[in-house]
């Protein structure tokens, strides 16, 4: 077997302990060939769990700028015993495995199709350093040093991510940089670089480096959210986390100190998700941030929101479901459950940002968008986008950008007279007019409910008067079709019968695939949808295609069903495309499931390994 | 039921408050529960203590769970903003819009099933967390709109109407809200007009979170022999530990009690109460001792009512949070977006 030669474009797969300081010194890994002018896509792939478990981490080294996982593993960094089999049967024929090689291990242990490369980094390691956790953490240190001379990775590029991560302590810069060096002397001496290598590049641009949760929590920043309650879940704590830390540094009264935010870490979900409609009532943008489980406990507030027209703004960052399902793994599955959230006859918008870069927009426009339909509104995004770093657009904000509060009749509007209805559709639009507690003394005070109504928001059981509301609601939710963003379409080369629909955090991976089914001969029109409703153009789509391929990360196909359910659609002509283990879809995996049923001649490349299963 | 409004002409010599409103401007629309239903009185209280302490109406937000007590704000202050919320989830609601908008008055009005079982959780942790509010639960210890059975706060040994025994512990919310750090916690009676309306009034000006439990008897379902929680009963073991006035600010203080029995209490805004000791020794600043008289008066099958503790240096929600004075919802987008040059400098940290 020929050693793999890789240059800008191979994937790297770190297998540790978690508790044990590796993500930081992975992370630095990931950031310096960043710095290197060559793009990355990097995955934690970590357990519900704080010291001891397996965890790993991949980064993709890609020249070309595919940020979605590309499916196997070119060099394999097995730090953690317990995984070890599982480790070794993941690399690719021709792969690499770098390992600790202080105590010798029998040859069975390895594979004979791959380059075995040993550093002995517990006697380096325990040579060097005689405090426990010391010698925990520089072992990191002194296999990223390794790595870099074994892959190319300029060193002063690493020198000067710890001189930035340690800024002001000097006394931590040198000890680190020593560990570094450690490392790279040792494969400079006994070593040589292996095949797979980074070059200097000019393909990062001006991109910047971000987690979802935390560009989401920098949206809602610009988008005017003032009230943030939130109960801890993974994973969308961050979110709430960075919505803290933004607030504080951008969000603080220049003369008093005081803050132009409440931020309440609430009981539970409910009470997070009553804190937001209460704010929201009262004409405070406010949101909460969750995961399917605080989506499942806020549901009787989401039907009153629905119902009595309050707006508010959910980011559900999804996790592996159902019930507690797998906590720190990602998957698209809460889709049908928001979209129809509560008893009754409702439905809710909802938007899904492909990246950081929409997160931020979206985080942003979401709460626009909840003021003028007077609802909640979903941010769907995924573990994958949030809790990960993406390279994404620079984030942008127009300086004109005025936030759109809906329609508010003020103390103004009053006094002339207006004729204020809270549930009068003077429009056609089905949005009605609120206004907000206090505004005047004698008018435009309403008494709001959970019970049907009036348009006058008097209580009423009469048929008529409910069914007029509820149908004024569906009026609503059309004009809420012209509000979300639009579909993006992406169209081959040359006209084709077959097209394909994906969403969030597929993207990337979808469109690598598409590459690769192109190479192949076959083309697809590609349907990118950004939110729910669906428009018409989403159906136009479908209509001029013989079949559409619906690509999404669940088990049951919720994106297919929501279309066919809200535009009737023949379920035959959509094929089904799901990805559902719990990590990131791969471009393999979209391009050996859509080229199988293309009839794709050649051997469809393997995805996932038999492996045995990790302890826990 | 529909929705019944009240006419609006009034008698021209009907007596106006110092902003000109009759008492009749703090009605609201006719109320739909049963003819001699506690509640109603409460409802009379809040609007008599509303009219006294001149309250502008729209500068109060009144907010309910779910039940019968929780329909009750519809049936006062009309030209308020209410919000009917969900069951047992009043606490979490005001507290967002108390957040929104610093500058109303929040009230919220609960039953013993709202607060006691289904609410308990948010009951508990907006008292914790020192929302400023006045929150009134309108205990009657039954289950009213599903007619008759036992909350929460149905003691021990209590026998339904259809003559089942309670065989569960009670919840006495006065206890746990003194245990919360409530900064003003009282119990009342809603038969007793004269000892709640300026326990209200006091609590509308407590800056902080204000509990009053007001023990308000089910006409239909819970007034019968055997329960602790009808009017005779409640008439018969009522131990007030005090009488009280709300005196308002910078005003001459009168006090109908002998001296020596009087004490005045001057609250955040600069509200005075003046209370008259019923029970001696009983003081209102001791939440300690409080807790351990109720008890103690407790163990003798008494209702101790009357304001049993306040803390008139009490601290609201948004000085825990340093919020700003002007309210959240007013805030201009110049104040609320960072601006480009801001995203700018994010951008260059991220790469």
């Amino acid at each position: 077997m020929q050693p793999l030669k890789l240059l800008n474009d191979f994937v790297v797969k770190f297998a540790n302990v978690n508790g044990s300081g590796s993500a930081s010194a992975n992370s630095m890994f990931a950031k310096s060939v960043l710095r290197m002018g060559v793009p990355v896509a990097a995955r934690n792939i970590f357990p519900s769990n704080i010291q001891g478990l397996p965890t790993w981490y991949e980064v993709r080294i890609t020249g070309a700028g595919h940020l979605g996982r590309r499916g196997g593993v070119d060099l394999m960094v097995a730090m953690n015993p317990q995984t070890w089999d599982r480790d070794i049967a993941e690399i690719e024929p021709g792969g690499y495995l770098f390992y600790d090689s202080t105590k010798s291990l029998p040859s069975g242990k390895f594979r004979t199709d791959i380059t075995v490369v040993g550093v002995p980094l517990t006697e380096i390691t325990n040579r060097a350093y005689s405090v426990p956790r010391e010698r925990q953490l520089f072992k990191n240190i002194i296999y990223v040093g390794a790595l870099a001379a074994l892959l190319g990775i300029e060193i002063e590029v690493i020198e000067a991510l710890l001189a930035e991560q340690f800024a002001g302590k000097d006394r931590l810069i040198t000890a680190n940089c020593a560990a570094l060096h450690m490392g790279r002397d040792y494969v400079l001496e006994h070593l040589k670089p292996l095949g797979l290598q980074v070059q200097r590049a000019d393909a990062v641009g001006d991109r910047i480096y971000v987690e979802g949760n935390q560009a989401a929590a920098l949206g809602a920043v610009y988008g005017g959210a003032t009230v943030c309650a939130w109960y801890p879940i993974t994973p969308s704590t961050s979110l709430a986390e960075a919505f803290t830390a933004y607030c504080a540094d951008l969000r603080e009264d220049p003369e008093t100190g005081k803050s132009r935010y409440a931020i309440v870490q609430a009981e539970d979900e409910i009470a997070s998700i009553g804190i937001v409609v209460g704010a929201g009532w009262n004409g405070a943008r406010a949101f909460t941030a969750t995961s399917g489980p605080g989506v499942s406990l806020m549901t009787e507030f989401i039907g009153l929101s629905y119902f009595a027209e309050i707006p508010a703004v959910i980011f559900d960052v999804q996790r592996g479901g159902p019930s507690t399902g797998m906590p720190t793994r990602t998957q698209q599955a809460d889709l049908l459950g928001c979209a129809y959230a509560s008893h009754g006859d409702t439905k809710h918008p909802m938007l899904f940002p492909q990246d950081p870069g929409e997160c931020f927009e979206f985080g942003a426009l979401a709460f626009d968008l909840a003021d003028r339909l007077q609802t909640t509104l979903f941010v769907m995004l995924d573990l994958d986008i949030g809790m990960n770093e993406w390279l994404t657009a620079p984030f942008q904000w127009d300086e004109n950008r005025k936030l759109d509060r809906g329609k508010v009749m003020t103390y103004g509007d009053l006094e002339t007279g207006k004729d204020f209805g809270r549930y009068l559709d003077v429009d056609g639009d089905g949005i009605p007019y609120r206004t907000y507690p206090g505004v005047h003394p004698t008018k435009g005070a309403y008494f709001t409910r959970g019970t049907s109504r009036n348009p006058y928001a008097r209580y009423s059981e009469e048929g008529s008067v409910y069914v007029d509301n509820v149908q004024r609601l569906l009026r609503k939710f059309e004009t809420a079709k012209g509000l979300i963003p639009a579909p993006v379409r992406r169209d081959a080369g040359r006209p084709t019968r077959k097209g394909v629909i994906y969403f969030g955090s597929t993207t990337p991976a979808m469109h690598e695939a598409l590459e690769m089914l192109q190479a192949r001969g076959q083309d697809l029109d590609a349907l990118r949808v950004r939110g729910f409703p669906f428009c018409d153009e989403v159906y136009d789509f479908i209509a001029a295609h013989d079949e559409v391929f619906v690509v999404e990360q669940n088990r049951d196909g919720q994106l297919r069903t929501l279309i066919m359910n809200e535009g009737g659609v023949d379920p035959g002509k959509l094929t089904a495309v799901l990805h559902y283990d719990g990590a990131p879809i791969t471009a393999r995996f979209i391009f050996s499931e859509i080229g199988a049923r293309l009839g794709v001649a050649g051997q469809r490349p393997q995805e996932r390994p038999n492996v045995p299963e990790a302890a826990e | 039921m529909t929705y019944l409004l009240k006419p609006r002409l009034h008698h021209p010599s009907l007596a106006t408050n110092a902003l000109g409103y009759t008492r009749r401007d703090y009605e609201g629309s006719v109320s739909t529960l049963c003819a001699g239903c506690g509640h109603d009185s409460i409802s009379a209280a809040i609007i008599q203590a509303c009219y006294e302490i001149d309250l502008p109406p729209h500068r109060l937000a009144k907010l309910s769970g779910i039940g019968c007590s929780s329909k009750t704000p519809d049936y006062f202050l009309g030209n308020s903003h209410g919000f009917n919320t969900v069951h047992g989830r009043m606490p979490s609601v005001l507290t967002g819009a108390n957040l929104a908008n610093r500058e109303l008055i929040y009230l919220g009005v609960s039953g013993d099933g709202d607060s006691a079982s289904i609410g308990f959780g948010q009951f508990a942790h907006a008292i914790r967390r020192g929302v400023n509010m006045t929150y009134i639960v309108e205990n009657n210890g039954v289950y009213g709109l599903t007619k008759g059975q036992f909350s929460a706060t149905s003691d021990k040994g209590s026998k339904s109407k259809k003559g089942a025994v309670n065989h569960d512990a009670a919840i006495d919310l006065v206890a746990v809200a003194l245990q919360l750090g409530a900064t003003f916690v009282a119990r009342s009676f809603s038969g007793d007009k004269a000892q709640l309306v300026p326990l209200i009034k006091a609590a509308l000006a407590h800056k902080g979170a204000a509990f009053i439990d007001t023990i308000s008897p089910c006409i239909q379902f819970n007034n019968h022999a055997g329960s602790t929680k009808s009017f005779d009963y409640v008439r018969e073991h009522n131990e007030a530990v005090n009488r009280l006035d709300m005196v308002e600010s910078r005003a001459p203080i009168h006090v109908d009690y002998a001296p020596g029995t009087t004490t005045t209490v001057t609250q955040h805004d600069g509200s005075v109460i003046a209370l008259h000791k019923l029970a001696e020794h009983y003081d209102p600043t001791d939440r300690l001792a409080a807790m351990a008289y109720l008890n103690e008066r407790q163990a003798h099958g008494e209702i101790v009512t009357g304001l049993l503790y306040v803390n008139p240096e009490a601290e609201d929600l948004h000085a825990a949070l340093d919020t700003v004075d002007a309210p959240l919802n007013t805030l201009s987008d110049a104040q609320l977006i960072p601006g480009s040059a801001a995203l700018a400098k994010i951008n260059a940290e991220l790469r």
